[in-house]
């Protein structure tokens, strides 16, 4: 591995940035490449399998486990926009298959050097601050996988703090799950809408002007969420306010 | 009782829209996980008192036969009698045998699980024994009929003017225009109503939180002291627990006694902390005539070296459905049988089958705020996935969804087919759009667009910007 000024990394650019937000996956490219970074993006990469690992399917898990260590295993390090999927990759493929085999082996080495983005800025790369401003109140949900399985919750609230002109007001239960939990929140509809619903009054409990996070699908949920109550701050992926690109419309809102 | 778990999905829509008990839930949230924090805060080798009572449990597990063995020896030397239970028939038949032999007509009961899981109270009832519960969740959900719907607070879900007038409903004989407003009022009636029946029963039947196998007793630890009472004065009393119940010492016992309070409320002990260890001896002041204990398997010991033998070490405490999103959302009833929140997601289908309990692991979000609050660190996440992974295998798993994991599978393992796909998809989910950013109804994702819009795609995929050039 060359841990030299300029490590190589690939981007795991998530199922749902890939198709429904973009813009995460070049601020994540803008910031890794800005802490001097070589970035690609293999092609080969779907999802991280987790849909079918969380719904028992161990088989298929592992045959998508199997293509990511195939497509990731010659970088340094493997940098994901979200908790949830760094998470899948650091802290179960291991799991999936047996100790003591030459998969497992490799499904562990890719473990170790797979980071969440704001963790991997933060503590390996050792970034302090970012040159960006924006002017306005934000509010941080901790997504659950990124706080109770990568300890990530001081990281992203040191680089924000660095960014110019950003308040950040804490939410009450910022590290209480937003209902989205994958499938869950199709399975159990009703129940995900109760869970969200908590989790909206405290975003707008706030008053911030911007609510942010490090997952997509928590984003996602909350976000849609609250445009159907029809108020509530505009969601953004912390990346984009960490690269200062936050030019486009926020998530679910209309173009320009 | 009656197995409603299969129904978890309506059952989890009617508590939703019960007004009452959704505010009653509120206050489990509110209350427990306050507590907790503040009890932990105060004590800086909390973490290490978790490992160090993992280890003890984990310790006594693989030697589970060692300790009951002794455990039985010591209460043996006490004068006490020990029946081992294989399933809930066996434990009903032997408690209601002990009871017929002491010719009881009047029993009271301790807090116990484990005698839910048997559904004792029942079958004791169906032979003409008057049960009568003594903690006063309890005793409140006895006269409602109802079970608990909380391992340690029975009647969480239920609000203080619910039982004012269980109270004046059952309660006949006192004064109409009595003042219930407070609920020490209504603890004091409580007292008042249980006093005579502490003295009336004839077998006392408690639960344990503890047996130790160094000295052959039974620990349990409550609030009120209606444990003591119900262990004391009848002639008779039986203690009634599962096998995993035991450790080795006192000190081991003394050791888990620190974590377990400050998991469940928050304190840092319990009011009580009650030893018992076998019959009145000669010269005691009070204490039972005879003493039992039921030790019950129900399952547990098939659970030892299969992937839910962690869930052993489970001391009750309650802590994961005090910080659980789903528990605090509906409650525990509607898990549909004795054990509900995380805790109950993994014990459940190991006694009534994951057939019947196939939502429960199901119904959780996996956001890990149990594991991170267990204090016996129980990998309540992981194990309800082995769960959903047996369900996968025995093709329990509802049709349409594996239908469509399998053919989004198919895709994921095939990442040309996959972007194709999703380019396409973007496109659509675009277009159907338009300008305004986001789909309010989407056939194919109602479970999405029933409660929340559904943002579109902002335009093309990254990996097609990506392939085209589009590198910043």
């Amino acid at each position: 591995m060359s841990l030299d000024q300029h490590p190589h990394v690939g981007l795991f650019i998530t199922c749902l940035a890939d198709l429904f937000r973009p813009s995460v996956g070049f601020a994540a490219l803008k910031l890794l490449r800005d802490a001097g970074c070589r970035v690609d993006v293999p092609r080969a990469q779907t999802c991280c399998g987790q849909p079918a690992y969380n719904a028992g399917d161990r088989r298929d898990t592992a045959a998508i486990a199997r293509q990511v260590i195939d497509a990731f295993e010659p970088f340094d390090y493997v940098v994901a926009p979200s908790g949830s999927c760094a998470g899948m990759i650091a802290k179960h493929y291991p799991d999936l298959f047996d100790e003591k085999t030459r998969e497992h082996a490799r499904a562990q080495a890719l473990a170790a050097k797979t980071h969440e983005l704001v963790q991997f800025l933060a503590d390996v790369i050792n970034v302090e601050a970012l040159d960006v401003k924006f002017d306005k109140t934000v509010t941080y949900h901790d997504s659950c996988t990124g706080l109770r399985e990568l300890g990530i919750r001081d990281q992203p609230r040191r680089l924000l703090a660095s960014v110019a002109g950003l308040k950040l007001a804490e939410m009450e239960e910022s590290e209480t799950c937003c209902g989205f939990g994958g499938m869950f929140c199709v399975k159990y509809a009703d129940i995900s809408d109760h869970i969200v619903a908590g989790k909206t009054d405290f975003v707008r409990q706030t008053g911030a002007e911007v609510l942010l996070a490090g997952d997509l699908g928590c984003l996602m949920n909350m976000a849609g969420k609250m445009q159907r109550q029809g108020s509530g701050p505009e969601v953004r992926h912390v990346a984009e306010v960490l690269a200062g690109m936050t030019d486009g419309p926020a998530i679910g809102e209309a173009d320009g | 009782m009656e197995i409603r778990s299969p129904d978890f999905a309506k059952n989890s829509s009617r508590a939703l829209h019960d007004a009452q008990l959704q505010r009653a839930l509120g206050n489990v949230k509110l209350g427990f996980i306050a507590k907790r924090r503040k009890a932990i805060d105060k004590l800086p080798e909390f973490e290490r008192l978790r490992d160090e009572a993992r280890a003890i449990k984990e310790h006594t597990l693989k030697h589970l036969d060692l300790y009951l063995e002794a455990y039985e020896k010591k209460v043996l030397e006490a004068g006490g009698h020990v029946h081992w239970a294989a399933d809930a028939r066996d434990a009903r038949r032997i408690i209601l045998d002990i009871c017929r032999e002491a010719d009881a007509k009047t029993v009271t009961k301790g807090k116990s699980m484990i005698a839910e899981e048997v559904a004792l109270n029942p079958h004791l009832e169906q032979a003409g024994i008057d049960v009568v519960e003594t903690d006063l969740g309890e005793y409140i959900i006895q006269l409602r009929n109802e079970p608990p719907s909380h391992i340690i607070a029975p009647a969480v879900h239920l609000n203080k003017e619910q039982v004012e007038a269980d109270f004046r409903r059952c309660h006949t004989g006192l004064p109409d225009g009595r003042d219930l407003d407070e609920p020490v009022q209504l603890l004091g009636e409580a007292r008042a109503v249980l006093r005579q029946k502490y003295l009336d029963a004839d077998v006392g039947i408690t639960g344990a939180n503890f047996l130790v196998a160094e000295t052959g007793s039974s620990i349990i630890v409550t609030n009120e002291g209606n444990g003591d009472l119900t262990q004391i004065l009848p002639k008779v009393h039986i203690v009634i627990a599962s096998l995993e119940k035991i450790t080795p010492t006192l000190e081991d016992a003394s050791q888990i006694l620190r974590v377990l309070a400050r998991s469940a409320t928050g304190q840092e002990f319990s009011v009580y902390t009650t030893l018992s260890t076998g019959p009145k001896r000669p010269g005691d002041p009070d204490g039972p005539g005879d003493y039992h204990v039921v030790l019950l398997d129900n399952g547990r010991s098939a659970m030892l070296g299969t992937p839910f033998e962690d869930m052993l070490r489970c001391i009750r405490c309650g802590a994961c459905m005090n910080h659980c999103p789903v528990y605090h959302s509906v409650g525990g009833h509607a898990y549909g049988w004795v054990y509900g929140g995380p805790m109950g997601a993994v014990l459940t289908p190991t006694l009534i089958g994951i057939d019947k309990a196939g939502h429960l692991p199901n119904a959780s979000t996996f956001c890990g705020r149990c594991e991170a609050v267990c204090p016996m660190r129980i990998p309540l996440p992981k194990m309800m996935r082995h769960w959903r992974e047996r369900e996968f295998e025995r093709h329990l798993t509802p049709v349409v969804q594996r239908a469509g994991l399998g053919a989004w599978a198919f895709f994921a393992r095939r990442p040309r087919l996959y972007h194709a796909l999703t380019s396409m998809s973007a496109a659509v989910l675009r277009a159907m759009a338009g300008r305004k950013g986001r789909l309010a109804r989407l056939a194919l994702a109602r479970g999405w667009t029933r409660f929340r819009d559904l943002p579109a795609p902002q335009g093309r995929t990254f990996q097609a910007q990506w392939q085209s050039g589009k590198r910043a």
